[in-house]
């Protein structure tokens, strides 16, 4: 198993290989992640039942909850792509860091708009200074940050190597950050309006969420590999198997 | 004065097939020589045949995409501090403080080999043609002044292999001649240097060349 | 005198030095310090646009909220240290680029000496010549937004600590904006989330002051920041350096 491992991750250093062997692992994360997505939101927006207290405003968590938990695991696995980087020198870590930023940007994005939306029902209100919405909108922030830092820097190699250092310092400082934030919350909002008590939920609403928080994942697998084959045929365009690649097409 | 290794037949620096990439250009490739004590080595080529890279690379700063650099038999992953302690990079930017005086920057320099000695400074400033500048922060100086301050560095240096990127640029013709000497009475004395010049240096004992970018 | 004498020697004689003892790390790290101090002090304009920088912001509150004491005085917490944390940062976008520019970076990175230590060496040397005349200009201008006087003491103390943290995190930020021309929004942008704890605990500590309540555990979690932040950050300053130096 560890040899095995150790072959795998030896020949994903290479464009070429990357290329080949995830153009047999595109399917499978289209398929899997249109087949959760599909069966999450049927479920989730037509049989799960309503909720007691909020109706069926709380659909939109089908939504909200994978998005955020997106948001957050992006950010790691792009800290850890930047070790890879810079402990093991492996190219293709990069790519697949840079295929990543803008993912974990948007999931972030969706994250704080769904629930603002969901704010409008539940607390009468867009917008308000939870602690769980300021640590968002943060992390929304550290991720524009390593975008700009990419599109700054040149040559690329420069870029990659410091836009994996920004994303490790920021892993390092996440819980900083979010512990502040809560402490933040507690000391200037004694808990009038909080996120609602969530009582044990259902099955049926809860296996939506479960196919949801999979589904979003698939699509995310599916969503890097397109973003990091493109980039690779932009990094090796020069490169022959590339050219002969283009030449069938 | 210049501690001499053990073995003073093996090499002291050696490149094994370095290879070395730039913007997604390689600029060499399988690159590999011997600098033995008390040798010249004159890197050659055209501009942009990465020569400057090569400096750069041995100097540790630039990472290289193959191949291994030895000193003194060893990989330099193995004994990095004594390596980077053991040699003396001078780059295109000689690292001069504009608002230092030239004593001040010495001094600098000087401390990272544990010289506290302020008379050998200026010794060494007068000795490179810097007397009575001694005070004057360097912004005041001309571009050949704040290359002779740089290069009083090699009067006392005691490391071993000198790296030298373009050391004559700016320099008269005294000047390079008297650096030439110090290059000699260097290798005299059981050291070892690696330059780049467009100047002839074929009057200097022990020169080798080493020919980059000529395949391309 | 005999300055027309020392100008035709042009000889460049080897010397020998009296005495060589192999530096220790602590001795190149006391040089760095002290060949820091001579070079900071003389750059007069940075050391004084930032306390300029203060005071000017400050100076916009009044002058675009409301002049009066019953709404300056609430704020007046969060202005100073939100006046203060950008001026921190403005001190810092000049902290490694002419460094880079004349070579002195590079010869940083080939002297055979770990690169953190002397990194931060630049960066205390920074914090004592921009950061401690923040701290002392600090309370004039907390006197020209009423804030209350019990609140004095903790306003300096948790900006002598918080600064501490600012500049050490603030210096990454620097480090690895190094290679670019001009690099002030990008370089807000990387930095400023990463500030926001520093600015948490900051503000928290001067509304207990305000508020008459214990004030020590604040200062303590802004005491903890700033010595994560000295024994993390200079690696993490030293591994940008490399990086700038690499894509010269």
């Amino acid at each position: 198993m560890w040899n095995w491992l150790k072959t795998l991750y030896h020949r994903l250093g290479s464009p070429k290989w990357f290329y080949q062997i995830t153009s047999k692992w595109l399917p499978w994360f289209v398929g899997s992640s249109l087949l959760l997505l599909g069966l999450g939101l049927v479920l989730g927006l037509a049989y799960a039942p309503m909720d007691y207290q909020q109706g069926n405003s709380f659909r939109i968590m089908y939504v909200h909850v994978p998005a955020a938990f997106l948001a957050q695991s992006v950010y790691m696995m792009m800290a850890v792509a930047g070790i890879v980087l810079l402990v093991w020198k492996m190219k293709m870590a990069d790519v697949v860091a840079q295929a990543l930023a803008p993912i974990g940007a948007i999931m972030t994005f969706i994250s704080l708009v769904t629930g603002a939306i969901w704010g409008m029902p539940t607390w009468g209100t867009w917008w308000m200074w939870d602690a769980r919405l300021t640590s968002m909108l943060i992390l929304f922030f550290l991720y524009l940050g390593v975008m700009a830092l990419r599109e700054a820097l040149s040559p690329q190699e420069t870029a990659a190597k410091a836009c994996a250092l920004l994303a490790i310092v920021g892993v390092i400082n996440i819980p900083i950050i979010k512990y502040s934030v809560d402490w933040w919350y507690t000391l200037h909002q004694p808990a009038s309006i909080k996120l609602t008590e969530k009582p044990a939920m259902p099955a049926s609403m809860y296996l939506p969420l479960l196919f949801m928080v999979l589904g979003f994942y698939a699509l995310l697998g599916w969503s890097v590999l397109l973003r990091a084959r493109a980039e690779v045929l932009r990094r090796e365009a020069k490169s022959g198997w590339v050219r002969e690649l283009l030449k069938d097409k | 004065m210049i501690k001499t290794p053990a073995k003073s037949t093996a090499a002291l620096l050696t490149a094994h097939k370095l290879a070395c990439e730039r913007d997604e250009r390689r600029l060499f490739n399988d690159l590999s020589f011997n600098l033995y004590a008390g040798e010249l080595l004159q890197l050659e080529g055209p501009n942009g045949a990465g020569k400057t890279s090569l400096m750069r690379l041995l100097a540790g700063l630039l990472p290289f995409s193959e191949g291994e650099i030895l000193w003194q038999g060893q990989n330099i992953d193995a004994c990095r501090e004594y390596f980077y302690q053991s040699i003396l990079f001078i780059g295109h930017l000689a690292g001069i403080k504009a608002e230092l005086s030239p004593l001040e920057n010495l001094t600098w320099f000087a401390a990272l080999e544990g010289i506290h000695d302020e008379t050998l400074l200026e010794q060494a400033l007068w000795q490179v043609g810097l007397a009575g500048y001694e005070d004057h922060p360097c912004h005041q100086l001309s571009a050949g002044q704040k290359r002779r301050a740089a290069l009083a560095r090699l009067t006392f240096t005691q490391r071993l292999v000198w790296l030298l990127d373009e050391p004559f640029t700016a320099l008269d013709k005294n000047a390079v001649a008297a650096i030439e000497n110090l290059l000699i009475a260097h290798s005299q004395a059981g050291g070892a240097v690696i330059l780049t010049s467009h100047h002839a240096l074929e009057a200097l004992p022990n020169l080798k060349k080493l020919s980059l970018g000529e395949e391309l | 005198m005999n300055q027309a004498k020392h100008h035709k020697a042009a000889a460049f004689c080897r010397l020998t030095p009296k005495q060589v003892n192999s530096p220790s790390l602590a001795g190149v790290f006391v040089a760095a310090l002290k060949r820091e101090w001579q070079l900071q002090v003389r750059r007069k304009g940075d050391l004084i646009n930032p306390l300029v920088f203060f005071a000017l912001v400050v100076v916009l509150f009044p002058l675009g909220v409301s002049p009066t004491a019953e709404i300056l005085a609430p704020v007046a917490p969060g202005v100073l240290w939100v006046a203060a944390l950008l001026a921190v940062l403005m001190s810092l976008d000049a902290l490694f680029r002419p460094d880079l520019q004349d070579g002195s970076l590079e010869q940083l990175l080939v002297c055979g000496y770990p690169v953190a230590p002397l990194s931060l060496a630049k960066v205390l040397v920074h914090w004592v010549l921009s950061c401690l005349p923040l701290v002392l200009l600090a309370p004039l201008l907390g006197i020209m937004l009423y804030l209350p006087w019990q609140a004095q003491g903790v306003l300096m103390l948790s900006l002598l600590l918080g600064s501490l943290a600012l500049s050490l995190v603030g210096a990454i930020g620097a480090a690895l904006t190094t290679g670019l021309g001009k690099s002030g929004v990008l370089m807000t942008l990387v930095v400023l989330p990463f500030y926001m704890p520093v600015l948490i605990f900051g503000t928290g500590a001067m509304q207990a002051a305000v508020n008459g309540q214990p004030v020590l555990a604040h200062l303590a979690l802004l005491a903890a920041l700033a010595l994560a932040a000295l024994a993390l950050s200079p690696w993490a300053i030293a591994a940008a350096l490399r990086i700038a130096v690499s894509g010269e």
